[in-house]
């Protein structure tokens, strides 16, 4: 069996959670890697990754073009995976559909070659699926599966041609500059919720994630009340993260919320209302004014 | 404008519910808890019915597949300003590439120019059958919309990406999945709610469509997600800080 994995590189590195597609992938056996745009030299170092198709032409991920391309390679692999990302779940589910099988959004856990694990109901209960499609098309979670390293392997690079892409065309992109880590990787994440009370307070959260060289994401309270803009957002339909420390501060933890964060390893909450549910699932928690405790925590780190 | 919005729409367990692994593992207890439109799919019917008051659209469809309970969705559709329902009724629960199969089949059928749908159930958390179904009719798709304008026979779309927001520029017909920011969708108020009980609302026998509804996928099992322990009270951002050094060891 061979697994393709669609691996984004971004700023000509791996991103984080493809690798941990890649790590996921290799549980089926030989892995070969695919290249949207370029990058093809990052994938090709992946260890455990033996060949990468790389197609300069295809650029911006449109789903069109990229989907008929994995679709008319598809026939060579037992599984394609991606990772649970916005370009993994905008293209997949669309290869799904072009070779008529049900995809499995979401893995956490692969229990053996047809069978997996998922999360339903905001990861209120984890459902266990076997496949009987003969091409498994999954998306996994990165925050499950420890990714592989950057360096250490040395595949093939084998160019492909892009398809043309009529129907759908790319007009811009606006990424928000940030020198902070990714949240999906970020090793400490600090979150704001309705509780910081305007846009002009998350301010508070910077000196801190400075120190803690952390990423910085909202609740969905503090991103519909304009607090923050949705990339930031932690959920349910947001990112999913499961940092070595998570601080929750000012968010009451709502069940979307904690379906993006409950896997952290170590939880902090900081909440006036001692009831909030962020309490329940928090391994530390101060019962207070986050603007008294923000300037103190700042000082104590 | 002539075209035809379709919008399929999902009933699920309502978001405020903390759903219950049922005790024999085969699923989540749905007995006698209250049932919703999937907000993303709220989100779908306020967007379409906007491009209709703005005379982007002639005409706005809702469609949902189910037992005849799923009717109550499509009621509150209706009175959101759709302008009839079509109710594909099966017993069986549906995965998204059997839903797909059918909703290609109606949208087929009704001439859909743009179907506008929610970007994921929250009972499955698929994320999937928009995808699939564009894939399906040879469509483009624009996933995750916190934005679109149509215009001279194209639909541009603002998606939500990973690091911020990406634009594109879509032939029509085409599926747009609708994320959280599209828009803020209106309450019914009660005269439009009597009203939407006047509305035109067609049952279709799902096997008379004739299209594969066959799982690919065998539910093993389901099960509840580790408990997390509750933890302690500190009482001060020093403490914190200490406890976090020593005891935690995370920095």
């Amino acid at each position: 069996m061979t697994a393709l994995v669609l691996v984004e590189v971004e700023n000509g590195a791996v991103r984080q959670a493809s690798r941990s597609a890649v790590a996921a992938a290799s549980r089926f056996g030989a892995v070969d890697a695919i290249v949207f745009g370029d990058g093809a030299q990052a994938a090709a170092t992946l260890p455990g990754v033996t060949r990468v198709l790389s197609v300069p032409g295809l650029v911006n991920d449109l789903a069109e073009p990229a989907a008929d391309l994995l679709a008319a390679r598809a026939k060579d692999y037992s599984h394609i995976v991606a990772a649970a990302s916005a370009t993994g779940k905008n293209i997949l589910p669309r290869l799904a559909g072009l070779l008529d099988v049900q995809p499995i959004p979401d893995v956490v856990e692969i229990k053996d070659a047809d069978t997996f694990v998922r999360p339903i109901y905001a990861g209120n209960a984890l459902a266990t699926v076997r496949s009987a499609d003969s091409i498994k098309v999954l998306t996994i979670r990165g925050s499950n599966f420890d990714p592989v390293a950057a360096e250490g392997g040395s595949a093939a690079i084998e160019t492909v041609e892009a398809p043309a892409s009529e129907k759908s065309v790319f007009v811009k992109v606006e990424l928000s500059a940030s020198d902070r880590p990714e949240l999906e990787s970020a090793r400490v994440v600090i979150s704001g919720g309705k509780g910081m009370k305007d846009a002009a307070n998350f301010k508070l959260l910077e000196p801190i994630a400075d120190k803690l060289n952390a990423a910085i994401g909202a609740s969905r309270a503090a991103v519909d009340s304009g607090f923050a803009p949705n990339e930031m957002q932690v959920g349910q339909t947001g990112k999913i993260v499961a940092p070595e420390l998570y601080i929750a501060v000012g968010l009451s933890g709502a069940i979307q919320h904690l379906a993006g964060m409950k896997d952290s390893r170590v939880i902090v909450a900081i909440n006036t209302d001692p009831e909030a549910p962020i309490f329940k699932v928090a391994d530390y928690g101060i019962v207070g004014d986050l603007f008294e405790i923000l300037p103190a925590l700042e000082k104590a780190l | 404008m002539t075209m035809k919005v379709l919008v399929p729409v999902k009933r699920v367990v309502d978001y405020n519910v903390k759903v219950r692994v049922a005790a024999d593992g085969s699923g989540v207890e749905t007995q006698g808890v209250k049932m919703s439109m999937n907000p993303f799919d709220e989100i779908a019917v306020e967007e379409a019915v906007r491009l209709r008051e703005k005379g982007a659209a002639k005409e706005v469809v809702v469609v949902t597949i189910g037992a005849q309970a799923a009717q109550d969705v499509l009621r509150t559709a209706m009175a959101m300003g759709a302008d009839r329902a079509i109710l594909v009724r099966t017993d069986d629960t549906l995965e998204p590439r059997a839903v797909a199969n059918v909703l290609k089949a109606i949208a087929t059928r009704e001439e859909a120019g743009l179907i506008c749908m929610g970007k994921q159930a929250i009972d499955d958390d698929m994320n999937a059958t928009g995808q699939i179904l564009a894939a399906k009719l040879g469509w483009p798709q624009g996933t995750f919309a916190s934005a679109v304008t149509v215009a001279d026979g194209r639909i541009e779309v603002a998606r939500e990406i990973d690091g911020g927001t990406e634009v594109v520029s879509l032939t029509l017909p085409a599926v747009v999945t609708a994320d959280l920011r599209l828009n803020e969708p209106r309450y019914a108020s009660l005269p439009n709610i009597m009203k939407a009980r006047k509305k035109p609302l067609e049952t279709v026998e799902i096997d008379s469509l004739g299209v594969d509804t066959a799982s690919r996928l065998t539910v093993v099992s389901v099960a509840e997600p580790l408990e997390r322990k509750e933890g302690v009270k500190v009482n001060s951002a020093a403490e914190l800080v200490e406890k976090l050094k020593t005891e935690a060891k995370v920095i």
